[in-house]
Order: structure tokens, then sequence, then C-alpha cells
């Protein structure tokens, strides 16, 4: 059939900085991703297919019909919030507006703490928030939402003779709960009340709690001090 | 002998690196930057950290001119160029570039533009600083390896 054995995934990465796409593509290298890096929210709707100047994208389509000029799949698109002309947030908007594409986890990054932004953010449909830098351990979080496009592909790959959808639309407050063989192992920060215990290892947690990014989004104390492992690869 | 002197280069690139944490000029993202280096990618770290002196020095060059007409100084662009600064700084682990940016942005917010001339002087004098620093502890990482050594892990926490 049309299931693939390779497990790797493939990341959209977009930052107008050249040092940031750098460093966001080796941490992606580092967690076994494939990366594509663009520099602005326009080049990655060119590269989905989703922005083009001569054709008009059939909003009903599939992401696998040729009409919408997808060569590649994506399984996350993880981007700045702060870029010239398109931001993050309006990269995130018309992902989630295309029918073709909505399903595709987004995640936001930023170098600032701003509760309200963040809020928006989720609300419009991201995954994660992320406050730069980011590290080994933040790009844990998003296997699980990763995995799930993975495995709705391989659905789709497999009824793609017809043309309903049984899944609805993922809601914001959705919480993935995909149960694979493969052993994932995910890593939150510690709590607030951790601080003192820095020698303390990192909790684990089997479900990303959204809430939770809220909160840990919202918490001033980001320059304490964390000890991370590097992720083991499974 | 190479092996005394493997040693003896892996004690010096340990003394002076640590020293840079202690003197603050690095803090635990640099640690980070170094953990994504490995066999595959031997010059990751030289890499990052090149791309963010080329950052320094043009933007400091931008809001240098932009601080230069004392009558119409365009603070919009300064902050942007503070901003750009202080999330790089953050990126690469150069605390004490960050710190200066950080009183930066407070003298952009309120429109000092004497308070942003003093910062701007002191974040070029910063990066110029931590470049020539880490130059040093990139050519001890040239010797060690030279010489059949490996790079000692040095984390700090």
């Amino acid at each position: 059939m049309g299931m693939a054995a390779e497990s790797q995934f493939h990341v959209l990465a977009v930052d107008d900085s050249l040092f940031d796409r750098k460093l966001i593509e080796r941490l992606l290298q580092k967690s076994s991703c494939q990366v594509t890096t663009v520099d602005s929210g326009s080049k990655a709707l060119e590269f989905l297919g989703l922005r083009q100047s001569t054709d008009s994208n059939d909003p009903n389509a599939f992401s696998k019909a040729p009409v919408n000029h997808q060569v590649v799949e994506v399984n996350l698109i993880i981007t700045d919030y702060c870029m010239p002309g398109m931001t993050g947030y309006d990269l995130l908007k018309k992902v989630k507006e295309s029918s073709a594409f909505r399903d595709i986890p987004v995640v936001i990054m930023s170098s600032e703490n701003v509760p309200a932004r963040i809020s928006r953010c989720l609300e419009e449909g991201a995954e994660e928030f992320f406050l730069k830098p980011v590290r080994l351990a933040d790009l844990n979080k998003l296997k699980p939402h990763m995995m799930k496009t993975k495995l709705k592909n391989q659905k789709l790959e497999e009824i793609e003779t017809t043309s309903k959808v049984e899944n609805g639309v993922p809601t914001a407050v959705a919480d993935p709960e995909i149960k694979d063989s493969t052993n994932i192992e995910i890593e939150i920060l510690p709590l607030q009340q951790d601080l003192l215990l820095v020698q303390q290892e990192e909790q684990t947690l089997s479900i990303n709690n959204k809430r939770k990014s809220v909160e840990e989004g919202i918490s001033t104390d980001r320059a304490r001090p964390r000890f991370d492992g590097i992720a083991t690869a499974v | 002998m190479n092996t005394i002197v493997v040693a003896q280069l892996q004690r010096q690139f340990q003394d002076y690196i640590v020293s840079l944490y202690q003197q603050g000029f690095l803090d635990n993202q640099f640690s980070e930057l170094r953990k994504l280096q490995d066999e595959g990618t031997p010059d990751f770290v030289a890499e990052v950290v090149s791309l963010f002196f080329d950052d320094c020095s043009k933007l400091i060059n931008t809001m240098s001119i932009s601080l230069e007409r004392p009558d119409n100084v365009d603070f919009k662009q300064v902050d942007s160029g503070v901003h750009q600064l202080k999330g790089s700084s953050s990126s690469v682990g150069a605390r004490r570039v960050k710190n200066v940016c950080i009183s930066f942005k407070e003298c952009c917010d309120v429109q000092n533009r004497e308070g942003c001339l003093r910062c701007l002087q002191q974040v070029d004098y910063e990066y110029k600083m931590l470049k020539t620093k880490l130059q040093d502890l990139f050519n001890l990482e040239k010797q060690i390896l030279q010489a059949g050594g490996t790079i000692p892990q040095v984390d700090i926490n």
C-alpha cells in the first residue's frame, strides 16, 4: 500500500532571520526531522502551493490532489511570530483557513512573552507557542503533533478514492491521543515550584496540555537555569 | 608526547570556557548551541556565531546612522534593531550583549537619545570583546583537533 517505511517528519520552518533559521534547522535535524526553511510567510505559502499568481486553488481539494501543487508532504509548520509583512499569526490564519492544509499543525515562536498574543495564536489553532531561544526539549513536544499528521496522511492515502472526511476539524482545545508502538518520550519544563530543584530531571507527560502551554508562555521567569538532557532518538 | 600536549590543550580549553561563563560573557544557551554540534556538523557553533557577529555589525551600523541626527531620530527603527539584536544575542548565549540590549530598549521606549548612544557604544564594545574571546576559544579547539584530541564537554548550569 502507500505506507511509508521511513518515519522521518518533514518540517517547514519560517523565520526572517538567517541566524535563527540556522538554529531551528539544526535543532530539527537533531530531532531527526527533515527541514525546509523559508524566510517569510509568503514563501511558506508559495511552498505549500497556497499562493499562486496564476491559479487559484480549489478549497475543497485534498492535500494530495495535483491542483494544490504540493509536491512534498509537510508534517508541521514552525514559524516566527514577528516578521515584516506577513506575521506568523497571519500565516497561521491562512493555513487554518485552507481546507487543504488546516490539518497541518502550526507552531509559533517568539522572543517576546506577550500573553495576549500567545492566547490569540492558540485560539486561532496553533498547537504550541515557544519562547525563543527554542531548545531541544521544546521540540520533543512536537512529535505527537507530527505523528498525528503522518498517520492521517497515511489513512488518506489508503482511502484516496473516497472524498468523505470522517474526522471533523480538530478544535484548538483537542489533545492528541495517538497511541503508538514507538516510545515517545515527552518532556515538559519544570513547574514553578521546582525552581529550587535545579538538578531534578524533567517530568515526562504523555499528553500535551494546551493550558500548560499557556501557563509556560505566561511565566516571567524564563531566565531561570534549566538542565536539559539531549533528546534521545528512538 | 602528543598525549601530554592534548591534555594540556584540553585543560586550557576547559579553563577558558569556564572563565567566559563566570565573567558573564556567555550563558547557558551557549551550552545548548554546543550540544547541536557533532561529527556531521563540526563547525556549527563557529558558523552561527559568525552570523551573529555579522548581524551585530550591521545592526549597530544601522542604529548608529539613525541616532546621528539629533533632531530627527527614528526611534522606531532603532527599537527594531535592538529587538533583533536582543533576540539573536539570547539565541547564541551572548549574555552581556543581551543585557545591554535590555537597557537599550528602555532608552528607546522613553526616546532618550543620549541613553541610546551610550548603550550603542556599550553594545559595540561588548560584542567586539566577545568576538575576540570566542575566536581564541575556537583557535584552542582547532589546536586540540590538530593534535588528535577531542573537544571536552563543559556544561555550566
